[in-house]
């Protein structure tokens, strides 16, 4: 009774860990699923985190947002002479798909001239991320500092060349 | 003394998993609360029925291999093992505010009434309704004396959200001119504080108000009577209490007598107040939970407050600017709700993706608002953003806790890293002195 017993139990043993089917590997935890793998590859592997020298004439830099909405955006350029943004940095205050939006912003800007980059919209940050509704906001945001960015290069500039025809004069 | 024999057989019987990560913190329950099921599981909740002999011991199994696979002993060790790099695991399940896992001996409690006992309890002239009702008044009893209450004055619902409903619903237009209903929780389920209860009952008992308490986070948790604590009525929730989902109770005072008006009316079960065939497995499941919560109590309270304590001061030593929101001394010490200042809680969450954790920042709910109940203990709006909650409950180990920190420590530098914030702050800018932009 006892054998007949251990023997039906170990086949149901059997059946239940290796044959039957097993639990997936690894599931995330539900937020990181709910992201597309492009924005965890930003959080995980970022690209042009970091700080420009802002005192700099040849840099640009914008900061949108307010620690109050949870979102807050440091985004920085640096010009060469020609108009052309040859560097760019962010730093993010904000929820994986803020961080996403500001990497990408950085990786599309390098390269761009400075009236290109204008041209940047969040319609095109937020369909390469693939977005949801609820995170919109985020891409809004990170053309917002875009343009801070590029409005601060602008303003450095305008100044520069004001104290250049002062001393001209 | 079979049983156990051949339990033992088949337990050695089983491969222990291996694997490149076999030492990370595996989702496991304790053998001892496993052997214990087990053999109190050969005669069902009716006390005198015949143990179901039957020739299907597979139904046992489900307890059988919920068994931890670390060899580790049931004291928890000194030193624990570094955590190891994701693994094809489930996440480690740090959630329990928001639902629990099924207690072995709950599980081994509801399985005959899912399989064999299935009559309805309302039937009067069979065998199979009789047992069924037995095993509901059992399980009522187990309920009621977990809260110091009569058994008549417990009914089932289907969760702490339907008894709410009731109790609140008619009182509203009862005849106090000003104020008919008192209505407070009794643990928070976001930043774990108790409410002072017993003080609160003993004002609205004086000014004849009904009070009422919702107390899914806290029964079976701390201690709670209903009488010395003056409660009119009381919600229970079956999942916050390591029992079955959709099952719960509500206490409704007899003496001296509370009239509630029934949500849904039918065939007038539950005396009237809650019409519906009583879910006879889900309430042994409650009944079981309630009478394990009771047996575990103390033992549980103190290996939870250790592992918190564990958590805290292991996050507080190795990261500046961390809050721990909500009264220190009136708190539930299995509810830990962290700010981390300067870095978003959500962002946090993405980054300890193998933890199931919850947090209470806006990105998390669908609206962009943060939680309620960090703006109502007046939290700065920025914190309340970068806030996480841990739940640490009966089946989390000190290796769980001890990868979360240091995931948590790990990631949280990281992101510190990235923050503008924390970049200001260390140049020494005020943040509070910004003008930011409004998006």
């Amino acid at each position: 009774m006892a054998a007949a017993g251990a023997g039906r139990l170990r086949r149901a043993a059997s059946a239940l860990l290796l044959r039957s089917p097993r639990l997936p590997a690894r599931e995330l935890s539900a937020p990181a699923r709910l992201y597309h793998k492009k924005v965890v590859d930003h959080y995980e592997n970022p690209r042009n985190v970091g700080s420009l020298d802002k005192t700099s004439k040849n840099v640009g830099t914008g900061l949108v947002g307010a620690p109050a909405c949870g979102d807050v955006m440091k985004l920085q350029i640096q010009v060469d002479e020609k108009g052309k943004i040859v560097d760019a940095r962010f730093k993010t205050f904000g929820c994986g798909s803020a961080i996403a939006s500001s990497s990408l912003a950085t990786e599309w800007v390098k390269g761009k001239t400075v009236e290109e980059a204008l041209t940047i919209k969040n319609t095109d940050i937020a369909k390469e991320l693939c977005l949801p509704p609820v995170k919109l906001h985020c891409s809004m945001l990170a053309e917002d500092a875009i343009k801070a960015a590029l409005a601060d290069y602008k303003l450095k500039q305008e100044s520069t060349k004001g104290e250049a025809e002062k001393e001209k004069k | 003394m079979l049983l156990r024999t051949a339990w033992r057989r088949a337990a050695a019987a089983v491969p222990v998993a291996p694997g490149p990560n076999s030492t990370a913190p595996t989702r496991g329950l304790r053998l001892r609360g496993t052997l214990r099921a087990l053999l109190a599981a050969t005669v069902p909740a009716g006390a005198d029925l015949p143990p179901w002999r039957g020739d299907a011991p597979e139904y046992y199994t489900a307890s059988l291999f919920l068994v931890d696979h670390a060899t580790q002993s049931d004291v928890p060790s000194a030193t624990a093992t570094p955590p190891q790099a994701e693994s094809e695991l489930r996440p480690l399940y740090m959630d329990v505010q928001a639902t629990t896992p099924l207690d072995p001996r709950v599980l081994d409690a509801m399985i005959p009434y899912l399989v064999n006992y299935y009559g309805n309890p309302h039937s009067r002239t069979h065998a199979y309704g009789w047992e069924s009702e037995a095993a509901m008044e059992h399980a009522r009893q187990q309920v009621a004396s977990l809260i110091g209450a009569d058994p008549r004055e417990i009914i089932f619902t289907s969760g702490a959200t339907e008894s709410n409903n009731i109790a609140i619903k008619e009182l509203e237009s009862a005849i106090q001119p000003d104020t008919s209903l008192v209505s407070v929780m009794t643990v928070n389920n976001e930043i774990g504080v108790k409410q002072p209860i017993a003080e609160i009952g003993r004002i609205c008992s004086s000014r004849k108000v009904y009070f009422h308490t919702d107390a899914a986070q806290a029964v079976g948790k701390i201690p709670l009577d209903v009488n010395d604590m003056k409660i009119d009525l009381m919600s229970i929730s079956g999942h916050k209490i390591y029992g079955p989902k959709g099952v719960g109770a509500i206490y409704i005072r007899r003496r001296p007598r509370v009239r509630v008006e029934a949500l849904q009316s039918g065939g007038g079960q539950e005396r009237g107040m809650r019409s519906g065939t009583v879910p006879t497995p889900l309430v042994v499941g409650l009944g079981a939970a309630c009478e394990v919560a009771q047996q575990e109590m103390e033992y549980d309270h103190k290996r939870i407050s250790k592992l918190a304590e564990r958590l805290t001061q292991k996050i507080m030593k190795s990261l500046p600017d961390v809050v721990m929101n909500g009264d220190p001394e009136h708190h539930y010490p299995g509810c830990i709700n962290l700010s981390f200042a300067y870095v978003e809680g959500e962002s946090l969450l993405m980054a300890l993706k193998d933890v199931a954790l919850s947090s209470g920042s806006a990105c998390t709910s669908a609206s962009l608002e943060p939680s309620y109940v960090l703006r109502a203990i007046g939290t700065d709006e920025d914190l309340a953003h970068s806030s996480i909650r841990f739940g640490i409950g009966r089946f989390t180990t000190e290796e769980e806790v001890d990868y979360t920190v240091e995931k948590c420590i790990h990631h949280v530098k990281r992101l510190r890293e990235m923050s503008p914030l924390w970049e200001m702050v260390q140049d020494g800018i005020d943040l509070k002195s910004i003008k930011w932009t409004q998006h």
